[in-house]
């Protein structure tokens, strides 16, 4: 199994799963294309995470990013809310494959957005229509590894010298 | 709990009398089948039996026209390399189609560094490449095709018979990778028409790690192993003994039962893909509904991913395969999915099944009501599936 037993079972019994009717802020990130999306629903109440909530569409590793982000978030101010990365996810799961690495991107991101989400609405900026892009983004500032034969790439080279693998981008 | 397998194209248990001919093997204690003594004979002629049962499984000609080899890649490797290494001479392009396995395209790619250009040609729809757009990607420098007899993520046959004649009337060879198909289906070397086969042992319930390449005679090629002369000097090395004991033993079982075995995988496969939409809404059938392998389904469940429905079949005591990006590492679609024209999401949700003997219809029945289960779980999670149900 590649997975370890924390990311198991917030694979299994993933929390907080579904949709917020009427939510307060709502952030989307990745898209078919790349594999995974996600999308984090929030209900805030006096500048907190009264309740949150998490539809994903990606692997197992997805799933286990998505559930253990709520776990994190939910109770939280919107100020600590905000302080919370991909690494503390990908830490609380007790670790991921390198090469799923790029799964644990999408979690924080998506609170963030929803987050903003939430100011936005409360500022009275008028709410973007979620889009779905076309486009492969690279939300990540860390290292980028081969997902092939793990070893470290730059960001961007479409081959990687050590296996010969084609990687269009995708590490 | 009972595990019921359906990843049969990852590998197959061992038949019985497989196993128990390899523990004789093991137990007997052979020595080097080269050496001129009368322990490297009796090695010897063991390997020449295994070599005469495996001839006879795809009807070569002659025994001498297999190789051993440690199976389906190298067996590709050696068909691919030693064919342009011994024929460059003769000219450096080679026609071949999108969706070989990797074996072949990374061979290929190899040869590419070397001088050789390589016309690699798209499949229509259904899968399946065309004889006509192979006659027409011919060059006076052509000097190989290599189109694979079943394709391993879809199941899909191609028209392998009538790609040899087109290479045969240039005077082209033929390669094609039947690792999938050799022992499940009816192969006959002479009557697909061509000069190089590529096939696996673990296909037809013989041990992994053992393979072989028929290399029609007269066919020019030069070993990719170099060393010493075994294998009719097309492969140095002294021969893995036990695995081949095995793989010839499998081999003439697969031989005697294949009509059996083929007819009894087609009525697993049937009844799957009968009973499947009383199970499932939404789903694509990747496998082409005629020319494919008996006992494989490639089938894209939309909204989920591929990856999470294993891992959750995994739970239930199901074993599938998966195509997905995520699964298989590399981040990106299957290239042969994509070539027959899926989405990248609906590529995402791919699952290969691969039924066995081993299978029975209860297997079938009880696999249909898990999948329907955890498919049903992940689709609730999924965005994809409630915005387009709502």
């Amino acid at each position: 199994m590649m997975y370890n037993k924390v990311v198991m079972d917030h694979f299994r019994n993933p929390r907080n799963v579904g949709t917020i009717e009427d939510a307060d802020g709502v952030g989307e990130v990745g898209n078919p294309l790349c594999g995974d999306m996600m999308t984090i629903y929030l209900k805030i109440r006096d500048e907190r995470i009264d309740d949150i909530k998490f539809q994903t569409f990606g692997c197992g590793s997805a799933i286990a990013v998505s559930s253990m982000l709520t776990e994190i978030a939910k109770g939280k101010s919107l100020e600590d809310a905000k302080k919370i990365t991909n690494k503390d996810v990908a830490e609380a799961l007790e670790g991921l494959p390198k090469n799923k690495l790029h799964c644990s991107n999408l979690g924080a991101d998506a609170l963030q957005m929803a987050i903003r989400d939430y100011e936005d609405r409360k500022a009275g900026i008028r709410r973007p229509e979620l889009k779905r892009k076309d486009e492969h983004e690279h939300s990540h500032g860390d290292k980028c590894y081969c997902p092939y034969c793990d070893v470290e790439i730059d960001e961007g080279v479409t081959f990687c010298d050590a296996c010969q693998h084609d990687l269009k981008e995708e590490h | 709990m009972k595990y019921i397998n359906l990843d049969h194209i990852s590998s197959n248990p061992l038949l019985p009398e497989v196993k128990q001919a390899m523990i004789e093997a093991v137990r007997h204690d052979y020595h080097n089948p080269s050496s001129q003594h009368r322990a490297g004979e009796e090695a010897a002629t063991v390997l020449e039996k295994a070599r005469e049962q495996v001839a006879k499984l795809i009807n070569a000609d002659a025994p001498k026209e297999i190789v051993f080899t440690s199976g389906g890649t190298e067996a590709d490797n050696h068909a691919i390399k030693g064919v342009a290494m011994a024929n460059a001479d003769r000219g450096k392009h080679i026609v071949t189609t999108n969706i070989e396995h990797n074996a072949v395209i990374r061979s290929l790619r190899r040869l590419k560094s070397d001088g050789f250009t390589v016309t690699s040609l798209s499949v229509d729809e259904q899968g399946r490449v065309r004889p006509q757009d192979v006659a027409d990607a011919i060059t006076p420098e052509t000097i190989l095709i290599s189109v694979m007899h079943s394709n391993n993520e879809t199941g899909t046959l191609q028209p392998v018979e009538e790609i040899a004649a087109i290479a045969r009337a240039k005077k082209i060879l033929f390669h094609t990778d039947a690792v999938d198909s050799v022992g499940i289906m009816p192969f006959d070397v002479k009557k697909v028409g061509a000069d190089l086969v590529s096939f696996a042992s673990n296909t037809f319930y013989g041990p992994t790690g053992v393979g072989g390449l028929y290399i029609r005679r007269g066919v020019k090629i030069f070993p990719i192993l170099d060393g010493g002369v075994q294998e009719n000097n097309k492969r140095a090395g002294t021969e893995n003994l036990i695995g081949i004991i095995g793989m010839g033993q499998a081999a003439e079982i697969a031989a005697r039962d294949i009509d059996r075995r083929h007819a009894y995988l087609k009525g697993l496969k049937d009844l799957f893909l009968r009973e499947l939409p009383n199970y499932l809404d939404e789903v694509i059938i990747n496998t082409h509904p005629v020319h494919s392998l008996p006992h494989l389904v490639s089938t894209s469940i939309r909204y989920i991913e591929g990856e999470s429905v294993m891992l959750m079949l995994d739970d239930e005591g199901i074993g599938v395969s998966t195509r997905s990006a995520c699964a298989t590492g590399s981040l990106r679609a299957s290239h042969v999915l994509l070539s027959i024209g899926l989405s990248h999401a609906d590529a995402q949700g791919t699952l290969v099944i691969a039924f066995g003997i081993d299978n029975t219809e209860d297997d079938v029945l009880h696999f249909l009501k898990s999948l329907r289960q955890v498919v049903t779980t992940l689709r609730e999670i999924s965005p994809l599936y409630k915005k387009v149900a709502g």
